[in-house]
């Protein structure tokens, strides 16, 4: 018998599809528009669904691309709409330019992401280079390790985005979790309702009566001003993240912050995960600290704002760290976790920094298992007792 | 009908200040445009002419609500308003009747914005798309579209030594509009104040996607002076170079019909961007661009009887 965490939970089998569509009508926005994209399709399919049979209110936009999608989750949200769209990988990547805009416009929509390769070669498989791809476009990005995150993260997403007045993607990874049938508890649509409240934007363009023009142009003279706006308001948003987790706890009884530690209290060495492969690799910690071994795991939740001084906190006393990196940035330095997390700690550490290690794994959903993980690990172990890291970027289950 | 004397007494929405080129026919079509309207309105502009010229932060020249995004994409941010408000109406969240119009450029309408176009059109979002179309990408200096016509030299389709300004007929993007069955689709001229507005008037009382394509002189891209604006834009049409028409349920009827049809010299001779097709040597470029006006006039003509 599966506990439920609150009395009114309610234990459902979904895949992760199915569990953020359920998570849209239970959010009932007034407009969703959007297209397929492999693996994402079902969540819109699903919510399409929903429509036709009336259980929402929603205006769905049948787009005829991922750039109408967000154009037109742009004008809807300018118009005062809560609006929301799901896509994935090339979708985002054609996205891409109207990321930007979504953001400097600061609209709060929210979409739910399937994580998917991005081509060349084409691949329908789950990794993390479509949202890393846009990772400097002034969004939110909350990253869930199953259904269950992925649910919870959607629902307050859409809180934290209208509070911050700025967008958030909601991330899953293609297949593992986007078609992977898990238990998940389900909050009552009332409680959803109340938790998320009504949307009242600030200036909406449709009161007509109060006409602006959104999307001026900024020369010299404005432009700054206007970004360092966005840039002070990703900032503002790191508070904003965890007042709406701690009343989602308050709520509901489970737990959010930036990130998960996962049995850091005496790790000496850690891996710094994001997504489904946190869910392999604490079973990896498990069996490792049988050994004797003082593993532990952060598991990163927000990665958009990023926690810099937190994470460095929780870093800085260790003695050796691996940071997997479901991406690569392409560029001829590690990848973009791995980026973050040293800056985070070149930045903040009062006294020596842990030796810090990045491994690549799992593109185009190549697999990654116990003891791919098992070896990162006792990677740690060798250089946590004077190894030498020869290659910081390396490899996990690359032919 | 629109009425002149009624015209002159409502409040202009478009206002002056704004920084379009003396003699820019953006402006004359965004005003006649907002002139037009009777229901508030929320216009989506394209990046564009317009669009720069019009609202440099922290001024504005538009007295309504007004969005811009991007350049390809006015058909599918003007789908999303146009969504927003039938949810919100629905809902009982909004109350009043607002109607909904979209302005993009040429180049924003009929190469980059084409599909954005197409999809808002096929969804029956219940919008006014305007193509104010100067023939060419003006905003950044005049390269050529697929709406340029043939001969016309641009800055990326110039006339040299070898080469004489465009060699393509451009594309029919009314056509391409009509083939939507749109109840409501027309070609105007800003020529024409009277059949502009009333066309404006029409499309915004259709409950369904409209498309307006207005054919609308550029002084700097086109060459010719400020003041010229109006009779140039006259001229395309007497030529029967850009007809004016409107396809209501796809029926053809044709608004103006020169009594007698100019050569189309008569159109390039006050232009710049022509000069080099009135020499001698390129009268074979002349001949196929008449050629092809009297056959489209002609298959116009035939349409009409349809």
């Amino acid at each position: 018998m599966v506990q439920t965490t609150t009395k009114n939970g309610i234990i459902v089998a979904k895949t992760g599809n199915e569990i953020m569509a359920e998570a849209m009508r239970q959010i009932a926005p007034d407009v969703v528009a959007a297209y397929p994209i492999t693996p994402a399709t079902e969540i819109v399919q699903i919510f399409s669904q929903f429509v036709a049979d009336g259980l929402v209110p929603t205006e769905f936009v049948a787009v005829e691309s991922e750039h109408s999608a967000m154009s037109a989750c742009i004008g809807s949200s300018a118009a005062g709409a809560r609006t929301m769209t799901g896509t994935s990988s090339q979708g985002l990547a054609l996205m891409h330019e109207m990321l930007y805009i979504a953001a400097g416009l600061r609209l709060p929509i929210v979409v739910a992401l399937v994580n998917r390769a991005l081509s060349s070669p084409i691949n329908i498989h789950g990794d993390h280079s479509d949202t890393m791809g846009s990772r400097d476009a002034g969004w939110i990005q909350i990253y869930s390790e199953n259904s269950q995150e992925a649910y919870d993260n959607l629902i307050q997403a859409i809180r934290i985005a209208e509070k911050a007045k700025i967008p958030a993607m909601v991330t899953t990874d293609g297949f593992i979790i986007s078609h992977c049938m898990e238990v998940v508890e389900k909050i009552p649509d009332e409680d959803v309702k109340k938790f998320i409240g009504e949307y009242k934007p600030e200036r909406p363009l449709l009161d007509y009566k109060k006409p602006f023009s959104v999307g001026a142009i900024d020369l010299q003279d404005y432009y700054f001003e206007h970004r360092y706006q966005l840039i002070d308001a990703m900032e503002k948003a790191k508070p904003i993240v965890l007042e709406v987790a701690e009343d989602f706890k308050k709520e509901f009884n489970r737990e959010y912050g930036f990130y998960e530690k996962y049995k850091m209290d005496d790790a000496d060495i850690a891996i710094v995960v994001i997504g489904s492969a946190a869910g392999t690799a604490k079973v990896a910690v498990d069996d490792i600290r049988k050994k004797g071994v003082k593993a532990g795991l952060i598991k990163l939740r927000v990665f958009r704002p990023f926690p810099h001084k937190e994470l460095a906190q929780e870093l800085s006393n260790l003695k050796a760290v691996a940071v997997l990196d479901r991406c690569d940035s392409n560029s001829g330095a590690p990848a973009p976790l791995y980026l973050e997390v040293t800056s985070a700690l070149y930045t903040h550490c009062k006294s020596e920094c842990p030796k810090v290690i990045n491994y690549v794994y799992g593109l185009g959903g190549r697999d990654i298992d116990l003891h791919h993980i098992a070896y990162v690990y006792d990677m740690l172990g060798k250089i946590k007792t004077g190894t030498q890291i020869k290659k910081v970027v390396n490899y996990v289950n690359l032919r | 009908m629109a009425n002149l004397k009624q015209l002159s007494q409502k409040e202009e929405l478009f206002t002056g200040g704004h920084r379009l080129c003396a003699g820019c026919g953006a402006g004359i079509v965004a005003r006649q445009t907002l002139l037009a309207t009777d229901t508030p309105v929320v216009v989506a502009n394209a990046t564009g002419c317009l669009e720069v010229a019009s609202t440099i932060f922290p001024y504005t020249a538009w007295k309504v609500p007004w969005i811009h995004s991007a350049f390809e994409n006015a058909g599918a941010t003007c789908s999303g308003v146009e969504a927003a408000y039938k949810s919100l109406k629905r809902q009982g969240k909004i109350k009043d009747e607002i109607r909904f119009i979209a302005f993009g450029g040429d180049g924003g309408t009929y190469d980059i914005g084409l599909q954005s176009l197409s999809g808002a059109m096929e969804r029956r979002h219940r919008m006014l798309y305007i193509c104010y179309n100067n023939e060419a990408y003006m905003n950044t200096g005049i390269q050529r579209s697929g709406a340029t016509p043939r001969g016309a030299h641009t800055t990326t389709a110039p006339a040299g030594k070898v080469k004489q300004g465009k060699e393509q007929f451009r594309k029919d993007l009314t056509a391409i509009m009509v083939a939507h069955n749109l109840p409501f689709a027309a070609q105007a001229s800003i020529g024409y104040w009277n059949d502009y507005i009333t066309k404006v008037q029409k499309a915004l009382n259709t409950d369904g996607p409209t498309f307006i394509n207005v054919i609308q002189p550029c002084r700097l891209g086109w060459g010719y002076k400020p003041e010229d604006t109006i009779q140039v834009g006259k001229l395309a049409v007497e030529t029967c170079i850009w007809p004016v028409y409107e396809v209501v349920n796809g029926k053809y009827k044709i608004n103006m019909k020169p009594k007698e049809k100019k050569p189309v010299t008569e159109f390039f001779k006050l232009q710049a961007r022509f000069k080099h097709l009135l020499k001698p040597e390129n009268k074979e470029i002349v001949d196929s661009i008449q050629a092809e006006v009297d056959r489209k006039w002609e298959n116009l003509l035939k349409l009409e009887t349809l």
